[in-house]
């Protein structure tokens, strides 16, 4: 009689690895189809990918007749890499970049790292001093030497334009989306149209305009730099997109908080200020890296107006006549890193996401 | 103290909203001013003129492909015209594949099977966070750029060919007789629309069914193939055949547009992916279950309870995909594929310098398709939005 009272352990195809395959892949017999078939397709793309990317590749060596194998070449990527991280910039000059390189992956870390004091100055320290820091470092001034930007390029100069788009297109995002919210029509109404033309133009007609369109806006004379007529229209372009990211979070402020605020007696600016955007900025933190992760993107199309951009230089480089015939090397090699950068941002989004919230 | 009538009259707030935005208007109309004047100024003295009297002159250059006649005695509008074509083409194609492949994968990625799952997941996940003009380039260069010769094509069925001179395809041709089966295809179409209705009605109304889809299905296709074997198949096909070098006859995509149409449908389809999957997790639980609880089979449950929901749900953002595609087709330009903005705003802008009236013509083609866009999606909206209680 105490038979029954003991425990029978579950059968084993219920539990364990056994249990989980029978659930998760076998569970009836199209399943079981749609699971092989998938296998099948690992099976086509994976081992030879692998074999590609690192068991018959080449990674020592200097010229292309090192290479030997039937895999990838990275000597290709070895040999150029200072012209893919830094572009054309002179050599003696190299430091600057580096310390800038330097500055920027210590305040990141210091940001991803949990439970740290001052990571609000760290933030403002990213978003306002180190900008401008860069300025000097990157073209000369204070001593430096001038370095023309023509001879920028590279990782360098896809960092700086995304940097540069970054840091300048909030402000100017949040000032139009605030401005369309206006009660004032005339406000609202030029914001609106501000925002809706960029927004339905595609990035390069406004590459083009910026390349081909802004001298003749300018007095006889002024010539502006080609690169900053291209952050210029990365600038406008990408304040627009935010524009509409940042007022989804002013639309999702409840009412309360607006006339509570003006309640207690705060003038528009204040009620904004102090109450407002703080909260409805919390709430689009994963929208804005969104949109920042597509101007990363983007930045890659700086290289129809001629600049030479992370891809732009691994293109150029692949065009030097020693290394003829290793396009894919270097595209791989580029996606690469642009995944790094850009799942990298989302997948911090994703966790600040479940940081901030707060659970209302 | 009293307040001055003065100072109620600064501190009035419509007073307030007037004077700031009598000032933001006069700053924009100052900078709008300053530019015409500067934009005027310079191009007197580069010897430009303003205007679009351009659009009647000749071209005087070829454009690779051409829906429409053209020839380099052309004028510069029908070189708009063709570019115009052409982005609508490249878009119009990438949407078809984009949608196929990104339900495809926003199903999948929903799949119960843990390892197709992540398959889906995999891709959307590694095409997302690449450039597109990465992508674009190395489809171009690195894959279609690297195809054996017309020699030794790659072939599928012996009727279609892939090599570095792109792609061929058999052509149909329509001889005599087939406008009697187009006509006979649509009136069929419009009979199967009316038995819908006529179902609908009368199932509202007393309750009975009526297999509306198969009976519809049946005509089209039954008559199709009655007036198909009557006129004794007017369709041929001209299946492409290597001569010499290159083949001849059939039709071929040059490898610019398959590369591109390819590149922007993959990269698509990863947005529209999640756009689906999105879509179809908003539709709550509740409902299926409570489907499943009247007695609905499961092949119903999903057209008359999930599928109306998601849709309403997954619709608006699709529309937005589509409208990102259209505009991501103008990079198009990066591998010499003529689109709009590389035979205008690139090739007739080199040749006439109006700057501005081109690039303006090519931002209004765009901005139109946006507004379009936008106002059918306001319409769809309206006509959805659910009876709110």
């Amino acid at each position: 009689m105490s038979d029954i009272n003991k425990d029978i352990a579950p059968p084993v195809i219920e539990i364990g690895v056994l249990g989980w395959l029978r659930k998760n892949l076998f569970s009836t017999w199209y399943n079981t189809v749609l699971t092989l078939i998938g296998l099948y397709f690992i099976y086509l793309i994976i081992p030879p990918l692998l074999s590609w990317i690192l068991f018959d590749a080449t990674f020592s060596g200097t010229t292309r007749e090192d290479c030997t194998s039937d895999g990838a070449c990275w000597v290709f990527i070895k040999q150029n890499i200072k012209l893919i991280i830094y572009g054309l910039y002179p050599s003696d000059e190299l430091w600057r970049i580096n310390i800038a390189y330097f500055l920027l992956a210590v305040s990141i870390i210091y940001l991803l790292i949990p439970n740290l004091k001052f990571k609000g100055l760290v933030g403002i320290f990213l978003l306002v001093i180190f900008p401008i820091i860069c300025v000097f470092l990157f073209s000369g001034g204070l001593g430096l030497e001038n370095v023309e930007t023509r001879l920028w390029g590279g990782l360098f100069l896809t960092l700086v334009i995304a940097g540069v788009g970054i840091v300048l297109s909030l402000p100017i995002g949040i000032m139009l989306a605030l401005g369309r919210r206006s009660k004032l029509p005339v406000v609202s109404l030029l914001s609106t149209i501000f925002i809706e033309i960029w927004r339905g133009v595609p990035l390069i007609t406004v590459l083009f305009m910026a390349s081909n369109m802004f001298p003749l806006f300018m007095p006889e004379g002024v010539n502006f730099d080609k690169l900053i007529r291209a952050l210029i229209g990365v600038m406008f372009f990408s304040a627009a997109y935010l524009a509409e990211v940042v007022r989804g979070g002013l639309q999702a402020m409840p009412k309360g908080q607006y006339e509570a605020s003006q309640a207690a007696g705060l003038t528009y600016w204040k009620m904004m200020a102090l109450i407002i955007l703080p909260q409805s900025l919390k709430i689009v933190i994963p929208a804005i890296i969104g949109s920042f992760i597509a101007l990363f993107k983007d930045t890659t199309l700086v290289l129809i107006i001629g600049l030479f951009d992370f891809l732009g230089i691994i293109q150029f480089v692949g065009t030097n006549p020693d290394w003829l015939g290793f396009s894919h090397e270097g595209y791989v090699f580029a996606a690469a890193i642009f995944w790094i950068f850009c799942f990298g941002m989302s997948r911090y989004s994703q966790r600040l996401e479940k940081k901030l919230d707060t659970g209302n | 103290m009293r307040p001055s009538r003065f100072s109620n009259f600064i501190f009035n707030r419509n007073v307030q909203g007037t004077f700031y935005q009598a000032i933001t208007l006069s700053l924009v109309i100052l900078g709008v001013y300053y530019i015409v004047q500067n934009t005027a100024e310079n191009m007197m003295s580069r010897g430009l003129a303003s205007g679009f009297h351009f659009l009647g002159v000749e071209s005087q250059f070829d454009i690779g492909m051409t829906l429409i006649e053209y020839s380099p005695t052309s004028t510069y509008f029908d070189a708009f015209i063709v570019g115009l074509l052409n982005t609508l083409l490249v878009a119009g194609i990438g949407i078809f594949f984009a949608t196929i492949v990104g339900f495809a994968f926003g199903i999948m990625r929903l799949s119960s099977n843990w390892l197709i799952a992540k398959i889906a997941e995999t891709y959307i996940e590694v095409i997302r966070n690449i450039p597109l003009l990465l992508q674009i380039f190395f489809w171009y260069f690195a894959v279609l750029r690297a195809l054996p010769k017309p020699k030794q094509s790659i072939e599928f069925m012996d009727s279609i060919f892939l090599n570095n001179r792109g792609l061929f395809l058999p052509d149909a041709n329509f001889n005599e007789g087939t406008s009697v089966i187009f006509y006979l295809f649509w009136i069929t179409i419009i009979i199967s629309i009316f038995i819908f209705i006529w179902s609908k009605r009368r199932q509202n109304r007393t309750g009975i069914t009526f297999p509306a889809f198969y009976v519809s299905l049946a005509l089209v296709v039954g008559v199709f193939f009655a007036a198909l074997t009557a006129t004794g198949f007017p369709v041929s096909f001209d299946i492409p055949e290597l001569k010499g070098f290159n083949f001849k006859g059939g039709m071929r995509l040059i490898p610019e547009l398959v590369a591109l149409t390819f590149a922007l449908s993959m990269y698509t389809a990863a947005f529209i992916a999640e756009v689906v999957r999105a879509g179809i997790m908003a539709v709550s639980k509740g409902q299926t279950e409570a489907a499943r609880s009247v007695g609905l089979k499961e092949g119903l449950v999903l057209r008359l309870i999930i599928i109306p929901q998601a849709l309403r749900v997954i619709v608006p953002p699709l529309t937005n995909q589509y409208l990102n595609l259209t505009k991501n087709s103008s990079l198009a330009a990066a591998i010499a594929y003529p689109d709009l903005v590389l035979v205008f705003a690139g090739t007739a802008l080199m040749q006439t310098g109006q700057a501005i009236e081109i690039i303006g013509m090519v931002m209004g083609v765009y901005l139109f398709l946006s507004l379009f866009t936008s106002i059918i999606m306001n319409l769809f909206n309206r006509i959805m939005r659910v009876g709110e209680r």
